[in-house]
């Protein structure tokens, strides 16, 4: 590999601590945890140099050492969890095994070298084609069986040389070129280096069928240290061919910088904030862990669904269950937890107004239920049917007339000169609030939902006037006898 | 350097204040005037004030924020896991794959279950929508889009309809035909228009309206018949990845999270921020509300997720480990709100103890990122969506 470009700086090493941008807090972490690895002296791994048959390996360390390293270091409690983190640092291109390409991390003897910064993916490589065919051509150049392509390299070589077949031989001269120069080298540093280079392209040239980390967030792209992607040579060739439009989405502007309305409306914003009468944290605490408990029971990953969880068993019961016009006594609890939960489950809606009805006092609840079907009707129709329920709810001599106190009662007359999805909402507040305190409670109270919640059979009519029947009868026979008697 | 002469008058009215008084012949705008001295000063001075009012606001905005901040910190007398203490932990979780939907050929960005509890909708980077039985496994629908990296998608609360869009700027409604072999794209309606790509989309109660978000900074809140601009909200500084309404029946509000780091929260009505939380170190690719609506998480690439709670206007628990290091893109609770399930780019899904704060188990199987996560509006399962081209729902 060429010197030249090796020393071609592209930000060597360490990220660019202003870079905040996704893909690289990632990186910086990843780096943190590859410099502490590989650092001896403060707790790291040993990288040592490990004999094998005729011939030494040099800088390596074993996937167990690194394994045992991330669970001591990083809390990790289950091997798995530290086996997956392993493997993710390697797919990213910061380690990799020596004889694979590969990059995964296994908890055994594998033996796994570190990557050189130079390569490391926070220099924003976008390594052209040109560079991955002469990279491959270099490769056929030498004879080591430890260079031989691999199946799936040899492809690609085949479909370069298609590609680039005029510029072919200039990718020749620059392999030869690079040959030459790695000859001169010391051998067990050609050895790290021609390793290197290679994870480097697994990186970025992946095994088929292995994940290619270097795949972008569409939506992060703009904000990239190289934004367009614009494609830097790994062995400093200059680019002279077509590339391709990066797939990123330029229009929109990163972060704006704040002018003064906006500091202005910050302030107001801030203003409102610091009046706000807010709760303490423990008051708060206590009614989250008062609601998240009352519906534990309802939650089936936390408890049992009864007759059974229907992904679990692929038996649909408990779908059939909820959809019957029975509901369960469990159910019928929930209705009681608080107006909003009665409101929100369609029976629940139905035994409440069914209950109002029974208590000629439905029209609070009709006119609630109104107000919301309004704000689900399409714009065209809203303010037709605005005008309809204030002529059936509010208008003098209201069918159903509701009863609002004067306030609401005022602005929302004003609202309907102009009529729109809101013009209802002080109204609709003020009238749950009423239910809320006052036929709520007697709702819950009533036999309706009493019956229900405790799963009362009812005595149905039928039964009711044979049983009446048959009393009437016998108390009648009872007194002719005592007649016939006298 | 004035290449003209004009009468100099040296005493007289001044051409500002007319006071008569010793006067200064300057131009402005190229013509020429007589100021007295005490004009000229304030003139100059204007010029000046300009740029200091700019940061005399920036002053007052920083001391007003560390009042707030001040005054916030005076309520937080303890944390949530500590009064979480006296509550029993989470009987061991035994999660697993029970479906995998296979079917789209390149990344799944995003995914929506229908109200039934059992179909859903996903959409993908090769521009396929598709509508599934989660249950049977049995594809439905598969609608083409004209683009690729279809981001959001959205089941109608009817489940006779879907919305999506992404890198075309907009969000269209499908509404879905019971014969299979009609073509649902020639009955595409185009709602909502934004100035870059959409980010997310979701129906309101009804059929009639959707709500968008979009990598131009801003929401909105559009008509579905009519296609008209219903309201919009202006305040974030950045793309807006995410956003959900809250569960309430008689609430009228909405939280975004973007590029920003911020969350906010928005009241419908009148398109105004409510409330702002800005913890987070990095984007914030993901909100949802907790099921009481008091609450809300985000889901950030800083590797965390947050629970904020509106009552008391302040970050109440952070969800992190040393061992996570890559971000967080979505999340969503469970029906109780006791697990928080998230959705990580190092292919797992961690659960979360809502209220101690811990990690009580891990999702091992997609073979890339996890894009979107969701729970069943029963919560009888959560389904994730995947980079690995597959979907999984898990129970």
């Amino acid at each position: 590999m060429a010197e030249g470009s090796r020393d071609q700086a592209a930000g060597v090493g360490t990220t660019d601590p202003e870079d905040d941008s996704p893909n690289m807090i990632v990186y910086r972490k990843i780096e943190d945890i590859v410099m502490r690895i590989q650092d001896e002296k403060a707790g790291g791994v040993a990288i040592r140099t490990v004999k094998s048959f005729l011939s030494k390996i040099p800088s390596v360390v074993s996937g167990a050492d690194i394994v045992q390293w991330l669970m001591k270091n990083l809390s990790i409690e289950d091997a798995a969890e530290a086996i997956h983190l392993g493997s993710l640092i390697a797919a990213q291109g910061y380690l990799f095994p020596i004889s694979d390409h590969v990059l995964t991390l296994k908890d055994d003897g594998t033996l796994y070298r570190f990557q050189s910064p130079y390569f490391w993916p926070s220099n924003c490589w976008e390594p052209e084609n040109t560079d991955y065919a002469i990279y491959l051509c270099k490769r056929t150049m030498q004879n080591k069986a430890r260079l031989e392509l691999a199946d799936y390299e040899a492809e690609n070589l085949a479909r370069l040389q298609r590609a680039f077949a005029r510029k072919w031989e200039f990718i020749f001269m620059q392999a030869e070129a690079q040959v030459k120069i790695d000859r001169k080298k010391d051998k067990a540093e050609r050895k790290i280096l021609d390793s290197q280079e290679r994870a480097f392209w697994d990186v970025h040239r992946p095994v088929p069928g292995c994940v290619n980390t270097t795949e972008m967030d569409i939506r992060k792209c703009r904000r990239e240290r190289n934004p367009h992607r614009v494609k830097k040579s790994v062995y400093g060739v200059p680019d002279d061919s077509q590339s391709q439009p990066s797939p990123v989405h330029i229009s929109s502007q990163p972060a704006r910088k704040p002018t003064k309305e906006d500091v202005q409306k910050e302030i107001t914003f801030l203003n409102i904030q610091l009046d706000r009468h807010c709760m303490k944290v423990s008051k708060v605490a206590d009614s989250l862990m008062g609601y998240t408990e009352q519906f534990m029971e309802y939650d089936p990953f936390v408890s049992a669904v009864e007759p059974s969880n229907p992904w679990i068993s692929d038996d649909t019961t408990f779908w059939d269950l909820e959809a019957s016009r029975d509901p369960s006594q469990q159910r019928v609890k929930k209705w009681g937890f608080s107006l909003e939960e009665a409101l929100k489950d369609p029976a629940g809606r139905d035994q409440f107004l069914k209950f109002l009805e029974s208590e000629f006092s439905s029209e609070n609840l009709r006119f609630w239920l109104a107000v919301q079907e309004l704000k689900r009707r399409p714009l065209c129709e809203v303010a037709s049917r605005a005008q309809e329920i204030w002529q059936e709810f509010l208008a003098e001599g209201a069918p159903s007339s509701i009863n609002l106190d004067s306030h609401s009662y005022e602005r929302t007359s004003q609202n309907l000169k102009d009529p729109g999805r809101y013009s209802f909402e002080d109204a609709q507040e003020h009238i749950f609030k009423l239910m809320k305190s006052d036929s709520y409670a007697r709702f819950l109270r009533s036999n309706i939902y009493q019956d229900l919640l405790l799963a009362r059979k009812k005595v149905s009519n039928t039964d009711l006037t044979s049983t009446l029947y048959s009393l009437a009868l016998i108390s009648f026979l009872l007194l002719f006898g005592v007649f016939a008697a006298t | 350097m004035c290449d003209q002469t004009f009468m100099a008058i040296t005493f007289g009215p001044c051409d500002n204040c007319s006071t008569t008084s010793p006067l200064m012949n300057i131009y402005i705008k190229n013509e020429p005037t007589n100021y007295c001295s005490f004009c000229v000063e304030m003139m100059a001075c204007q010029g000046l004030l300009k740029g200091e009012t700019l940061a005399s606001l920036k002053n007052e905005s920083e001391s007003l924020k560390k009042k707030l901040e001040e005054e916030r910190a005076k309520l937080h007398d303890v944390e949530l896991h500590q009064v979480a203490e006296k509550i029993e932990v989470v009987s061991a979780l035994s999660i697993k794959t029970r479906r995998v939907l296979k079917g789209h050929g390149n990344k799944v960005l995003c995914m929506d279950w229908c109200k039934d509890k059992r179909r859903l909708v996903s959409s993908s980077q090769d521009g396929k929508v598709i509508v599934w039985d989660g249950f049977t496994l049995n594809k439905e629908h598969a609608v083409p889009m004209p683009c690729t990296w279809v981001m959001a998608c959205a089941y109608a609360p009817s489940g006779c309809a879907i919305a999506c869009g992404g890198l075309d700027n907009k969000c269209s409604v499908y509404p879905l035909s019971l014969d299979k072999n009609e073509n649902l794209a020639a009955k595409k309606k185009s709602v909502a228009m934004h100035t870059n790509y959409l980010s997310g989309c979701t129906f309101t109660n009804s059929d009639m309206q959707i709500l968008t978000s979009s990598g131009d900074g801003t929401c909105a809140l559009w008509d579905v018949e009519s296609g008209q601009l219903l309201q919009s909200f202006h305040g974030h500084t950045a793309d807006v990845l995410s956003l959900d309404l809250a569960p309430s029946e008689t609430g009228n509000t909405f939280v975004s999270g973007g590029c920003d780091k911020k969350a906010n929260v928005w009241d419908m009505r009148s398109g105004q921020n409510v409330q702002s939380f800005e913890t987070h170190e990095s984007d914030i690719n993901c909100v949802k509300y907790y099921p009481s609506g008091d609450a809300f998480a985000s889901a950030s690439d800083d590797a965390t997720c947050r629970l904020y709670d509106l009552r008391a206007d302040r970050e109440v628990a952070v969800y992190q480990k040393d061992s996570i290091i890559f971000g967080v893109s979505s999340l969503d609770f469970s029906l109780s709100g006791r697990l928080l399930f998230g959705g990580y780019n190092d292919y797992t899904i961690n659960i979360w103890d809502v209220l101690k704060g811990n990690r009580v188990s891990m999702l091992f199987g997609h073979e890339n990122r996890v894009s979107t996560v969701k729970v069943s509006p029963d919560g009888t399962s959560v389904c994730s969506a995947s980079w690995d081209n597959t979907l999984r729902i898990w129970a």
